[in-house]
């Protein structure tokens, strides 16, 4: 239990992060922090307690294995993630080539 | 077991992964040949909706058959509701893309906005025909990866900034929903909607579920842009150039939001009466509030931007209203015509919704400004765009011939019949509020100042953007003929059947 309440603290950090913090680039890694968070959550659900990777062996069929679905998410996941975050790094780079700084307090043309 | 189904993902990737390669070498390919693209998609999710009716077509991938009636390959489904959605999303790309073949001139790297274009069009195809709650997960996430490069597009402080807001928000939303399908797997072991549904008939946690549906309902919200989670949307719809602000406004935040909110509130979880009071305050409180931000913008396509928030909440109250019909267990024909109402404005609002941004673009590329000040006077020199802005501003404040008159007079008689009269009310205002803020786009836009000589010049914009624009306007009033009882028993009446039902699209999925 405690592994998930770990987890759960770690996207409540990634979220106080995008919320509170000024930088465009900090934005980006507490973001890749919540990220990292449900990565965990995920390969936790699947974990059982004395579980082995789930290759099946014939000569011991009866076996405990993790469950190998979530794995499989993760690893989607992962690449999204990168996807998504290459993405922000991109704009952010525009943006500082455009306003010559990464505060945020700074970059606010849009409004109402 | 339908082979074409999987055409609605196959074709878009291998149109975007041909216009990069193809469109390098040939000049001029890459327009033609996204608009060819879109166009069979278009038809051939004419053809699906036509054939669909009852019968509900499954597709599974890979070939792998359910064992003991546990499906474990991954899961295409196209059944009425689906089908409806795909129509929207092709028919409104196309011309879109169409539109784009002029529109797109003034910018550069034509290739990758086409490329973008094709993605954005998979991702969403993809969310919507599929059954399986991570494939959904995958899909949105590619079609909204494209939608950012896509808002960015223009290079300029304000699509950056709109695009930085977006993707910082629609981040926090895919983790939510992430957490979501993690909960959802944790207890239900499977990620096959019909089979989620039938694990989650048995046992039943209610604080557990509402931690759930709390996640997936903040989740999907955020990319619907539904009151609370809607800060991103004004911004992100008014910088992208506007096809893809047509595309955004009129299909994204359906086929990624409020789809996926109603398939899994009606298809997945147990309807509960906490959640359907929520849902039905929170489109209440998106429509009104909406309206009001929309009515003091001078930037066209910004108060556009804030209107979709308004519409859709429109769709949202009356599916809520549904809900809450279902969940204290009253009429079954009240709820119905609440759904229908809600799926009959989702339609009417990609029509009108992405036909005012294509006027709205078509102002910007002849004046070159989005501020409604500085227009006046084009209702002579832009007889087109004038006359299809029209037929559109009396449709979205829902004027009787045109077809947003007929989804909000549906949604109205709905809440009426539910005992709802507060809710019917302010329906009503703010239907008269919205036909208020389209008189000021209409005439500071179109007629206001005398230009009779037509000093500035303008000419109408040239053939592919009037083209767009006037099917886009036929649509809308082709579209209230969804009212006729027999019209609307073919298109209407599956999507409400199998969302009406929980159990028969559990049935049909498991059982084939």
């Amino acid at each position: 239990m405690i592994a998930y309440i770990m987890c759960f603290i770690l996207f409540l950090v990634g979220l106080y992060g995008v919320i509170t913090r000024r930088n465009l680039v900090k934005i980006a890694v507490s973001l890749s922090i919540m990220e990292i968070s449900t990565f965990l959550f995920f390969a936790l659900i699947g974990y059982i307690d004395g579980g082995v990777a789930p290759i099946v062996d014939p000569a011991d069929p009866v076996k405990t294995y993790v469950d190998p679905l979530p794995q499989a998410l993760v690893l989607t996941a992962i690449v999204i993630g990168l996807a998504t975050t290459a993405m922000l790094m991109a704009i952010i780079i525009r943006l500082y080539r455009k306003y010559g700084t990464f505060d945020i307090r700074e970059i606010k043309n849009l409004r109402g | 077991m339908n082979p074409l189904l999987p055409l609605f993902v196959v074709t878009p990737l291998a149109g975007a992964f041909l216009i990069m390669i193809i469109g390098r070498f040939i000049k001029e390919f890459n327009k033609y040949f996204a608009s060819l693209i879109l166009l069979f998609l278009a038809c051939l999710s004419l053809y699906f909706l036509f054939i669909t009716g009852e019968n509900v077509s499954v597709y599974k991938v890979g070939g792998w058959e359910p064992i003991d009636k546990i499906p474990i390959g991954i899961y295409i489904v196209m059944d009425g509701f689906t089908a409806i959605v795909v129509c929207i999303i092709n028919i409104v790309g196309f011309l879109s893309a169409f539109y784009s073949i002029s529109y797109m001139k003034r910018y550069t790297a034509e290739n990758y906005y086409y490329a973008l274009f094709c993605l954005m069009i998979a991702g969403m195809n993809g969310v919507v025909i599929s059954g399986d709650l991570f494939n959904i997960f995958v899909f949105l996430e590619i079609s909204v990866i494209s939608a950012y490069a896509l808002v960015a597009f223009g290079v300029e402080k304000n699509e950056l900034e709109a695009s930085f807001k977006y993707q910082v928000l629609g981040g926090i939303a895919s983790f939510l929903i992430l957490f979501g399908i993690g909960f959802i797997y944790w207890k239900a072991k499977t990620l096959n909607i019909a089979d989620i549904k039938e694990a989650f008939s048995t046992g039943y946690d209610r604080t557990y579920f509402l931690f759930v549906q709390i996640l997936i309902l903040s989740g999907f919200g955020l990319k619907a842009a539904i009151m609370p989670f809607h800060a991103w949307l004004p911004d992100a719809h008014s910088s992208a150039p506007s096809p893809i602000s047509a595309m955004l406004s009129g299909v994204l935040i359906k086929a990624v939001g409020i789809y996926v909110i109603i398939r899994l509130f009606f298809n997945m979880f147990p309807i509960s009466g906490g959640m359907s009071i929520l849902i039905t305050t929170l489109g209440t409180l998106s429509m009104v509030t909406g309206v009001f931000l929309a009515i003091g913008q001078w930037d066209i396509k910004r108060l556009l931007a804030y209107h979709s928030i308004s519409q859709m909440g429109y769709v949202v109250l009356s599916v809520g209203i549904g809900m809450m019909i279902i969940s204290k267990g009253g009429s079954k024909e009240i709820a119905a015509l609440a759904i229908t109402g809600g799926i009959f404005h989702l339609i009417n609002h990609a029509a009108f919704k992405g036909l005012l941004f294509l006027n709205a673009g078509s102002i910007e590329y002849t004046i070159g400004t989005r501020d409604l000040k500085e227009m006046g006077g084009l209702a002579k020199s832009m007889p087109a765009t004038s006359a299809t802005s029209l037929i559109a501003s009396l449709s979205i404040s829902g004027i009787p011939p045109f077809n947003g008159f007929f989804s909000k007079l549906i949604i109205i008689i709905a809440a009426i019949m539910a005992h709802y009269y507060f809710l019917a009310l302010l329906a009503v205002i703010v239907s008269i509020i919205t036909l208020a803020s389209f008189m000021k786009f209409q005439r500071y836009a179109f007629f206001n100042k005398k230009d009779d000589k037509n000093e500035r010049r303008i000419k109408e914009v040239p053939f592919p953007m009037v083209f767009s624009m006037i099917i886009m306007s036929i649509l809308c009033i082709l579209l209230s003929l969804l009212v006729i009882p027999q019209i609307r028993d073919v298109v209407l009446s599956p999507a409400i059947d199998i969302l009406m039902d929980p159990s028969k699209y559990t049935s049909i999925i498991i059982g084939q």
